[in-house]
């Protein structure tokens, strides 16, 4: 009785006689199986191990993200199982990387619990990862039908909310992250706060890991930082806003620390991605119930977002955290200190901003997504950016995202103030020039050139970091190449 | 003080050419235009007075800078901003807002602190202009407000 390779679910008593079959033998690979609309399907890039067939393999992932375990069980028949088992219909050889299969598998509905990125992933990422017959997996991408996103809260406040509140548009907001990291005390930390707002940025930013350390306690960063939020905005007549990190131990140090931000009079508060799934869906929750902007950091991202073997693609965690309701996500800058291919990042920047993507290959983005109106998420880009770059960061980003200048604003040789006006000076030049018609990314130096001549701070920015890039290769890259069409 | 609301604060003033380019950006774009004035502004007044409707159905850049004009020789020292609405799903909002005319002396704000307890301070931005009744705000310097020139 070996299988027919051909994915034949033998019926009755064969099929569930005690023993080990082929998980393609199971009903796990279903070759002319259709996905129906409500299925969520998901795309794994499998590496089988030698000698184990790549639709076994992408059968074998089907299994244990969804009903199966190792062995036949008669208790299957005791269930509707032909509906609870994911089914594996289509896998693909890579292009270019031998050994190595794009494997689509749909999913019923009924599989989740509602409005659950907790219960979506226990099962999508659960167990499979650590399956012995493949060397290594990786979650590509994700389809989530319209009729489960409804299940989601989505981000509590979105783009068009958030301008609406911080009274801004269209232009990219200006952030930095305080530096350094870890050591100021309340008092000095708030002073950058001051100035980098009073310059002009709209926002400054607690770092991921500044949280309640003995050099500053958590309630002591909250009042000198919300003092140096208000002093700028009477400054400027523009509403202003320090994420305050709210990242702790547990969830009523959170809510705790949230609801002093809260008292506080802040716009925004800030969670890092490590705290959890769960976490995350609770502050989304506790920030739209009071009218709160959250941002996220996705502090340990790259431990399984960045090798194209193995893991989790940022587009996924993109589409998850749209899901669990953030406003505010890092999400890549294309040109600065951090991974991320420009083709890759626009497949994540369209996950988080638009209503509606359709099939990318290019930008990595295999599935037609309707985001049911949830929502759209701020991207924001940090991370060795200055500017210099301008021109280059409104063409790759558009100007719905945030553009965090850190040691671009701080470091600057007239001091932080001088850099936050030098990178307001360089964005709206910038927004200027373009919305006139101007060819402002071949003329963009051209630009910053002409602004720098009466504006000081952003002739010595220019002066100090025009010649800084990052260019190295980046190892998260798309599998399809444009393919040019015949004119 | 100079106030940096609105895409462009941070330029010098733009000129009529520039404001002309703007304007035709919004228009080609589907957004219609409408142009708001104030002699009130704190950050978080959110409904500076309307000069008229919004141009809906205005697709010459001309006319709206006409409109402009208008508003700003009625309020020569009020703040005057230019707003872009798209009526796109998903945004059914403003997508450009600038300012095209200011007093000539902005008075600015003030930060009111209310000591409240464990340290923590309640705070209030202060406009000094509206501590003057409307329609008497920026008089000093010998402009007058709208009508009064």
């Amino acid at each position: 009785m070996a299988g027919t390779g051909r994915g034949t679910i033998k019926e009755g008593k064969e099929r569930y006689k005690a023993g080990v079959i082929p998980y393609k033998e199971m009903g796990y690979w279903e070759p002319d199986y259709v996905p129906k609309d409500t299925d969520v399907i998901a795309l794994f890039r499998i590496t089988p191990q030698e000698g184990v067939d790549p639709e076994e393999a992408a059968a074998a992932v089907a299994g244990e993200s969804s009903t199966a375990t190792w062995t036949v069980v008669w208790t299957d028949r005791l269930t509707a199982c032909e509906l609870y088992r994911a089914k594996a219909y289509r896998v693909d050889p890579v292009p270019g990387s031998p050994g190595q299969y794009f494997a689509y598998i749909a999913y019923d509905l009924d599989l989740f619990e509602e409005g659950s990125i907790a219960n979506l992933t226990a099962s999508i990422i659960g167990n499979v990862f650590g399956f012995k017959a493949i060397k290594a997996l990786r979650l590509e991408d994700m389809r989530m039908p319209v009729a489960y996103l409804k299940t989601f809260q989505g981000p509590p406040t979105g783009i068009v909310v958030e301008r609406e509140r911080l009274d801004k548009y269209g232009r990219p907001l200006l952030g930095a992250t305080i530096k350094p990291k870890l050591g100021l005390s309340g008092k000095n930390y708030g002073r950058v706060v001051y100035e980098a707002l009073r310059g002009g940025l709209d926002f400054t930013k607690d770092d991921e890991n500044i949280n309640s350390q003995s050099f500053m306690h958590w309630r002591d960063r909250f009042l000198f930082s919300m003092e140096g939020v208000n002093r700028a905005s009477a400054a400027s007549g523009e509403v202003k806003g320090h994420y305050l990190n709210v990242t702790a131990a547990t969830m009523e140090d959170m809510y705790e620390r949230a609801e002093f931000a809260n008292e506080l009079g802040s716009v925004i508060v800030m969670i890092d991605l490590v705290i959890g799934y769960t976490a995350i869906q609770s502050m989304s929750k506790w920030a739209r119930k009071n009218n709160m902007i959250l941002h996220l950091h996705r502090a340990g991202h790259g431990t399984y977002t960045r090798q194209k073997n193995h893991g989790i693609s940022f587009r996924v965690i993109s589409k998850w955290m749209r899901m669990a309701g953030v406003d505010h996500i890092h999400s890549g800058t294309v040109v600065g200190k951090l991974e991320g291919d420009p083709l890759m990042i626009k497949g994540y920047y369209d996950t988080l901003r638009e209503p509606r993507t359709p099939i990318s290959l290019e930008n990595g983005l295999f599935f037609e997504q309707d985001w049911a109106s949830l929502r759209k998420v701020m991207p924001v880009a940090s991370g060795g950016i200055h500017a210099g770059q301008m021109h280059q960061l409104l063409h790759y980003l558009g100007e719905d995202v945030v553009l965090q200048f850190g040691g671009g604003t701080i470091g600057h040789p007239q001091g932080i103030q001088a850099g936050a006006i030098a990178n307001r000076v360089a964005l709206e030049a910038m927004i200027l020039a373009r919305n006139e018609g101007r060819d402002y990314m071949g003329e963009g130096l051209e630009i910053l050139e002409k602004a720098a001549k009466w504006c000081s701070p952003l002739r010595a920015a220019l002066d100090v970091w025009k010649d800084i890039t990052f260019d190295y290769q980046s190892t998260d890259t798309a599998d399809f190449v444009p393919t040019p069409t015949p004119a | 003080m100079r106030i940096t609301q609105g895409t462009f604060s941070f330029l010098p003033d733009l000129t009529d050419e520039q404001i002309g380019k703007q304007v035709e950006y919004c228009l080609n774009k589907g957004w219609a235009i409408n142009v708001e004035f104030t002699d009130d502004p704190h950050p978080r007044n959110t409904y500076w007075e309307m000069w008229g409707m919004p141009m809906f159905d205005l697709k010459d850049p001309a006319a709206v800078m006409y409109e402009v004009n208008a508003c700003s020789k009625a309020h020569p020292n009020h703040y005057i901003k230019v707003n872009a609405f798209d009526s796109t799903r998903g945004w059914e909002t403003v997508r450009l807002s600038f300012i095209v005319n200011r007093p000539k002396h902005e008075p600015g704000f003030g930060l009111v602190r209310q000591e409240a307890e464990s340290r923590t301070i309640r705070y209030t931005v202060h406009s000094y202009a509206t501590d003057k009744p409307e329609g008497e705000r920026y008089s000093h310097d010998g402009t007058g407000s709208a009508g009064k020139r």
